[in-house]
């Protein structure tokens, strides 16, 4: 009975256990050996350190253990508790925890001016001086009254059929303005599209943005996009794409290679409502994973087209999301361009320090329809509009703030507008890029099928030319 | 009706005349091939098939010659040991368009020919995945702007194709990405904007489509739109397609014809180690972006003698793998070895001599060879796993019906996957095999 076949199956069957449990054992042993020998010290200790129970000591457990790319040692636990790879530095507890997402306090949104242009309490003059000069100041109020009145000067030659459409940035001066005077004016810059006020703040001219806008041969892509779409290499200003959010990943490429070079942070700008695209989180989570030197700049104006903020999202807004990815997040009131400014000159120095991304959400109000191919009133009372630009004026307020009288403000608008109807002017002069070299630039060289393919319409201009002239010569005088 | 009739004498006639039809066809064949002007090519330099010698852009059977003479190129011995070999005093005697081996079109480097000396020491037998890492190995030395990443490529890539490769260039040039197709595209879109060369991995071409949208509108377009103030020439997407056997939906699909409609972007797929080193190198020195679809399923298959060293192979060109004077076979990637094995197959039972292209380059696509050998054959059929409609063969049909009209003695043929998804246990029989090869040249050639 002793030698029939079970009995002999079972032995080995426990042989092999035994043989595979001792070799499971070395190897364990081994490997943590390995690991104690990397990180210099027994494993114990760090666990023990780590099982204290309290947050702050397994949070500074498992930085200390994930530290670059190592592995956490957390989970070799000889003694006790696992702690599982997702999530090393999570407690233990009995109580079951719902992470209320409603009782999370909202962000406060930072700010340094109130309504009337005056330094909010407990903010004395004297520490703003230290951080923004007067001067800058003054050439942040400039400049977006110039955008200002280059947006109801290019709106309204939109509605007169003049150029083919436009997008202005009304009520959003301050977000895109001063936000780009506390950038480097090296830094790589993706937008999205109603950022026209960082070009006009790196010293793009009224002439480059209406060449643009006419679609002439002058400017940059030579007519192929669609007004409004800018971009500008020697401004380190990527051209914009009408896509939403696919520039978000792009600013998160070349803040790699910025880090890899060694000069410089990107900035990406995008709406709240571009945020919803798979772009956006993708873009996030690569930033911070990869540890890429970007600033994410979102103008939260409470609309994407006609779908309010209400049913993009549910959350606290857009900066609240950037924790879930592990990125730090300061939320701000993007019509108070003095805060603007402190902030994303804080954000830029501390992601050069930390080469860790960060996002910056500007709560804002699109003061203007989305675009000339829009009618908002169909959408939201003209109460609301009035609502916000009485008492929200970016440029109001920052001129409250630097005590700039009325007058002086319209004879800086009416100078502004004769220049910007100038550059209009000749502008819409200017001749348009020839047919056959739309050709261009569609490769790095042109293939054989579009050189063939240019021909054709070459010989097909031609006969049409050939077509009118015979019609002319034949037709009665 | 009175068409179809004409057409059915015309075809009995044939078929009672086959012999005579074959000398018939050889002898015009000798002639100087008519020109055969269509609106879009007048005024071309590469419009006329006459004046050969003349042609501006063209590509022509390149011989190895980077292999020594006594060796049979190893790619054709790889992929069909059978005929090419045989071929291989035939290939030899055709002349070159180019004398001296030089290429006119390509700025970088001409053919295979001269860029490698091969020794012993410098050439070793490697499989497609082995070939693949060599060449991003090569293009990592090399460029410092190179750059690897996608899912799991930092412990090698789930075909082994990254391997060592994060342990000799370091985490900051080989690194794994969050597993988000959208982002490795846009994040490489991104460093290419900024004079970097990465090449991304998206892990199989069916999960490709997440990035589509990154492809086809920014990174296609980045230098269109810009005026060429900016570009993503530096972009090069890797991705394993096609059968590899049990598949099914996700593991087995073909997304190239996706892609041919996308100006800007250049398509490539190699169809063996040789080739896949030579082409990946060179579209990661290509300034436009390139996709590099890879045949799975010949990763660990194919073996063939690999340079070490760099070397490249031109994009935008065919090569003609067999050459054959009855029919034309045109298909790529893995599908070659199909054609090839068709074509011995109609070698030995039929006396048939196929002629098989390998287009390699899938956009832009080399019109002239395809074009030249069929106006020489007189027929030709297309292959590819991809679905029938709308596939890479609709767009190659149509443009040799363009061009070679006159030339054609049969209706250019297609065999191709069936417009489905690709299923799992009938793998077997949706994929377009040498035995359905076969019958349609058997038909082409009765036709």
């Amino acid at each position: 009975m002793y030698h029939s076949k079970s009995y002999l199956k079972n032995v080995r069957v426990l042989l092999t256990r035994a043989v595979q449990d001792s070799v499971r054992i070395a190897y364990r042993a081994a490997f943590r050996a390995q690991v104690e020998k990397h990180h210099g010290r027994r494993i114990g200790n760090a666990y023990q350190q780590g099982c204290s129970g309290s947050y702050a000591a397994v949070g500074q457990q498992a930085r200390c253990c994930s530290s670059g790319t190592e592995r956490p040692v957390s989970w070799f636990s000889p003694g006790g508790e696992v702690h599982f790879p997702g999530a090393v530095a999570a407690p233990y507890t009995h109580k079951l925890v719902v992470e209320e997402a409603a009782k999370l306090l909202p962000i406060p949104a930072f700010r340094l001016l109130n309504n009337n242009g005056e330094l909010v309490d407990g903010v004395d003059s004297k520490s703003v001086e230290e951080k923004v000069s007067g001067a800058v100041l003054r050439k942040i109020y400039d400049c977006m009254v110039a955008l200002n009145v280059m947006d109801s000067i290019l709106f309204s030659a939109q509605r007169q059929g003049r150029i083919s459409f436009y997008l202005t940035s009304f009520c959003e001066e301050a977000a895109v303005v001063a936000s780009a005077a506390a950038l480097d004016n090296h830094d790589e810059v993706f937008a999205q599209y109603r950022e026209q006020g960082v070009l006009l703040w790196r010293g793009y001219t009224y002439d480059d943005f209406c060449q643009q806008c006419c679609s002439t041969r002058k400017e940059p892509a030579r007519g192929h996009q669609m007004p409004v779409h800018y971009g500008r290499k020697d401004m380190h200003f990527h051209t914009i794409s009408s896509t939403l959010a696919t520039q978000i990943p792009h600013a998160v490429g070349a803040a790699y290679a910025l880090k890899l070079d060694g000069k410089g942070i990107a900035a990406c700008y995008f709406g709240e409502g571009a945020a919803s695209e798979g772009d956006f989180h993708a873009a996030m989570n690569f930033a911070s994973t990869l540890d890429c030197p970007v600033l994410f700049i979102c103008r939260n104006n409470g609309y994407a087209i006609s779908t309010p903020a209400t049913e993009q999202f549910r959350g606290d807004g857009i900066a609240r999301r950037a924790c879930g990815y592990g990125m730090d997040a300061i939320r701000c009131d993007g019509n108070d361009a003095l805060a603007v400014y402190v902030a994303t000159n804080y954000a830029r120095d501390r992601i050069v320090a930390t080469s860790r991304p960060m996002l910056l959400e500007l709560l804002t109000y699109r003061g203007g329809h989305h675009s000339t191919s829009d009618d908002s009133s169909q959408y939201r009372s003209l109460e609301e509009i009035d609502y916000f630009m009485r008492y929200a004026d970016p440029i109001a307020r920052l001129g409250r703030f630097l005590n700039v009288s009325p007058a002086e403000e319209q004879a800086m608008r009416k100078r502004e507008r004769t220049l910007v109807l100038d550059a209009l002017s000749s502008a819409e002069q200017e001749e348009k890029e020839p047919p056959l070299d739309m050709f261009l630039d569609v490769y790095s060289s042109m293939p054989p099928h579009l050189i063939r393919q240019r021909e054709s319409l070459r010989l097909s201009l031609e006969r049409i030319e050939q077509a009118k002239a015979n019609r002319a010569s034949t037709s009665p005088k | 009706m009175l068409r179809y009739l004409r057409v059915l004498c015309l075809r009995d006639w044939l078929l009672d005349h086959t012999v005579a039809w074959r000398q018939y066809a050889r002898v015009r064949r000798s002639l100087p091939l008519t020109v055969t002007f269509t609106p879009l090519q007048i005024g071309l330099p590469c419009a006329s098939f006459a004046t050969r010698g003349d042609r501006v852009w063209s590509s022509t059977i390149r011989k190895r010659t980077f292999s020594t003479e006594n060796e049979s190129s190893p790619s054709t011995t790889d992929v069909a040991p059978g005929p090419a070999v045989g071929d291989r005093a035939q290939r030899s005697t055709t002349p070159s368009l180019y004398p001296g081996g030089g290429d006119k079109l390509s700025g970088s480097v001409s053919n295979s020919a001269g860029v490698v000396k091969a020794t012993e020491e410098t050439l070793r037998q490697m499989n497609l995945f082995t070939a693949i890492n060599s060449a991003l190995s090569c293009a990592l030395e090399s460029n410092p702007k190179v750059l690897v990443f996608g899912e799991d490529v930092a412990f090698g890539g789930v075909f082994r194709c990254t391997s060592q490769l994060q342990k000799r260039f370091g985490r900051q040039r080989v690194f794994n990405t969050p597993l988000t197709e959208q982002g490795i595209v846009g994040f490489a879109a991104g460093l290419a904007a900024m004079g970097y060369r990465p090449v991304a991995e998206i892990q199989f071409a069916d999960y490709i489509y997440p990035a589509f949208d990154q492809i086809v509108n920014e990174i296609a377009k980045y230098r269109y739109r810009s005026g060429g103030q900016f570009n993503c020439g530096g972009v090069v997407i890797r991705a394993p397609y096609g059968a590899v056997g049990h598949g099914g939906h996700y593991h087995s699909q073909s997304p190239e014809a996706y892609f041919l409609h996308t100006a800007g972007i250049k398509v490539v797929i190699p169809r063996d180690p040789f080739t896949a080193k030579g082409l990946l190198l060179q579209s990661i020195a290509e300034d436009d972006p390139v996709i590099f679809f890879e045949p799975k399923a010949l990763y660990r298959a194919a073996q063939a003698e690999v340079p070490l060293s760099k070397y490249v192979l031109p994009l935008g060109r065919a090569e003609i793998v067999r050459p054959g004077t009855d029919i034309t076979l045109v298909a790529y990637g893995a599908q070659v070895r199909v054609l090839l094995e068709a074509a011995q197959v109609v070698a030995r039972e039929d006396k048939i001599e196929a002629e098989v292209i390998d287009i390699q380059t899938i956009l832009p696509w080399d019109e002239a060879t395809v074009c030249e050998s069929v106006a020489r054959t007189g027929r030709c059929i297309v292959s590819h796993e991809a679905p029938l409609t709308g596939g890479v063969g609709a767009e190659v049909a149509a443009r040799i019906q363009e061009e070679c009209f006159l030339d054609l003695e049969s209706p250019v043929m297609r065999v191709c996957g069936y417009d489905m998804p690709f299923p799992l246990v009938h793998e077997k029989n949706y994929l377009p095999s040498a035995e359905k090869v076969v019958q349609c040249i058997r038909d082409c050639l009765n036709y």
